[in-house]
């Protein structure tokens, strides 16, 4: 026996070499930095400060939302819900402020909202077997549908006494000029990535994605980690939600229509499977900024607005073949 | 050596004061079908069972009851001289009972390690901020696996394994655990020959470690190079209890058709 049990504990399938250049995320990361050089030089417009400190914010709405739709996609599952979700927690954020509250209890306000939002979405899920697709659907339309009944489909964009402090929030750059959503989002995917890798619920996440059966039978608490998770979804949208509102200093009933699919585009350009077990929050965050890259090279380019949907959707279809191409290789 | 034969059998004697498993007059019914038919039997640590019958015969029903998936309309369990009453399979695992599945209920994409420990996970530090320990996970993953001599390494993904290690890995998880019981499902059904050797070997190990084994196998040769003893069960009755020794497996083979009525 010439190799100890240390080795063998020690011994690894793949350095971390070649598992980087066999990432997905790695290469998506790679098409963002190229697209970033190219713009540099093909426009004098893309490489200036306002330009990238609008890029770097427009992403982070998105990639916000992407973190906790990737922990919901690594459990395979989905939520459909989030792009209604935030309007509706901007919503309830923006009349409780409106309505002359301080923006902690508009904050708590909304934040409680995403709660139990997701809490539904979970238990019906988890507990009442219901499809993600169909609950998270039907959802969609019900958190619309509240936001446009609490506002009375108005616009909002007077937020009370502490008005100038949510603009602040949301608005500002407190550190180094770096947008505060910004600050916001390092710090969530930093959360994200930690909780995924060194805790035991991050975990049993992964695990529920791999073999839900297999995680039941050694005694994960199935159903409590999936409540969970798609109330960390719904949450992320809420926090997005209130960041979101801040920024614009406005809402109306149609913001976040739509972006469910962006940030489902953006976690899945990221690596995550839909097929469960597979995700990361860096890659959360690749996907967002290539998506974010795409839309803003086009307009910098003079290129119609319109080829801004064939652009994404053909990132999302090369990002997973790179994944296809690598299962195909492996299966032969 | 002989001082050796001595302790193994003075174990031997202390085994049979106390059974590990205990059941009496257990029956179970769903509805109008009747799974299980007032069984008994009692099993001793150290002792491996081969449990055999057709398809429908009832022997899965009655492993379901062991493990908490069900509970027995009649008859009572008991694990070492205590009453076995089990609401859930998590209690199952509580009580020192594990079980390898027949699909062995692994997560394809995690480690060896996280399998073994799934639902176990080694943590460090205090209170709510409480990390996976993944050095301890690993090493304690790759004694086991040394343990059972088999080739896996703790840090290699489930997905790539053969079906040989893949098993070592289910086997690993009852190690971990320091179990009384141990009830394997059809272990060597879907594996190579070369494999099935492996397994037997690692079935082998728990017995030496002085667990009791429930082995549920079609396969003949498996029961009879393994098992201390065999019951058959034909139409949710035992048919047959009998040292592996004092039986064959032409007997077997006509207690399971029914061939022959009941020894």
């Amino acid at each position: 026996m010439a190799i100890t049990l240390d080795q063998t504990i020690a011994q690894k399938q793949r350095n971390w070499f070649s598992s980087i250049f066999a990432s997905q995320t790695f290469w998506v990361l790679v098409a963002v930095v190229l697209a970033c050089i190219f713009l540099s030089f093909a426009t004098s417009s893309f490489a200036t400060p306002t330009n990238l400190y609008n890029i770097t914010r427009n992403v982070t709405f998105v990639a916000i939302i992407a973190l906790g739709m990737t922990l919901v996609i690594i459990t395979g599952g989905i939520d459909l819900s989030v792009g209604s979700v935030l309007c509706l927690c901007s919503m309830i954020l923006a009349i409780t402020m409106h309505a002359g509250y301080g923006i902690g209890t508009g904050i708590a306000a909304s934040i409680g909202t995403a709660l139990v939002v997701g809490a539904f979405n979970g238990i019906l899920i988890a507990y009442l077997g219901f499809p993600p697709f169909v609950v998270t659907l039907g959802m969609l339309s019900i958190a619309r549908s509240l936001a446009m009944v609490a506002s009375n489909n108005t616009v909002v964009f007077q937020f009370g006494p502490d008005h100038d402090k949510l603009l602040a929030l949301g608005g500002g750059a407190w550190l180094f000029g770096i947008a505060n959503p910004v600050l916001y989002m390092a710090v969530l995917a930093l959360l994200t990535g930690f909780v995924l890798r060194w805790t035991r619920f991050g975990r049993y996440v992964f695990a529920i994605g791999g073999n839900e059966h297999a995680a039941t039978l050694t005694g994960v608490p199935v159903r409590k980690i999936k409540v969970a998770v798609y109330m960390i979804s719904a949450l992320s949208a809420g926090v997005a939600g209130i960041i979101q509102t801040g920024w614009l200093g406005a809402v109306t009933t149609n913001i976040g229509a739509g972006m469910e699919l962006q940030v489902i585009a953006a976690a899945v350009i990221g690596g995550a499977n839909l097929a469960g077990g597979v995700g990361t929050a860096f890659g959360a965050l690749v996907g967002a900024a290539l998506i974010e890259v795409i839309r803003n090279s086009l307009g910098l380019l003079g290129i119609n607005a319109f080829w801004q949907g064939t652009f994404i959707g053909g990132a999302i279809v090369l990002a997973v073949l790179f994944d296809r191409l690598r299962n195909l290789r492996q299966s032969e | 050596m002989k001082l050796r034969l001595e302790t193994r059998s003075l174990l031997w004697e202390a085994r049979q004061l106390v059974a590990v498993l205990e059941l009496t007059n257990i029956s179970k019914h769903f509805g109008a079908i009747q799974a299980v038919n007032d069984v008994s039997f009692s099993l001793e640590a150290g002792e491996v069972v081969g449990l055999m019958g057709d398809n429908g015969a009832g022997k899965s029903t009655l492993v379901k009851m062991i493990a908490g998936n069900f509970r027995p309309s009649h008859g009572t369990m008991r694990l070492d001289d205590q009453d076995l009453v089990l609401h859930r399979p998590v209690e199952a695992r509580q009580r020192g009972i594990e079980i390898v599945h027949q699909d062995l209920a692994l997560c394809n994409n995690l480690t060896a390690a996280a399998n073994v420990f799934l639902g176990r996970e080694i943590r460090s530090g205090f209170g709510p901020l409480r990390i996976l320990d993944y050095k301890s996970m690993y090493k304690r993953a790759g004694e086991i696996f040394n343990e059972l001599k088999s080739e896996t390494r703790p840090r290699d993904l489930v997905k790539q394994m053969s079906g040989g290690q893949r098993q070592a890995v289910a086997i690993a998880r009852t190690m971990l655990a320091e179990a009384k019981l141990v009830l394997m499902d059809e272990p060597t059904a879907a594996i190579s020959v070369r494999q099935v050797a492996e397994v037997l070997a690692h079935i082998r190990q728990l017995r030496d470690r002085g667990i009791a084994v429930i082995l549920i196998s079609h396969r003949m040769p498996d029961v009879f190079s393994v098992a201390d003893r065999v019951i058959v069960m034909r139409r949710g009755r035992k048919v047959a209890d009998k040292p592996i020794a004092a039986s064959s497996p032409e007997e077997v083979t006509g207690l399971i058709t029914g061939a022959i009525e009941q020894v």
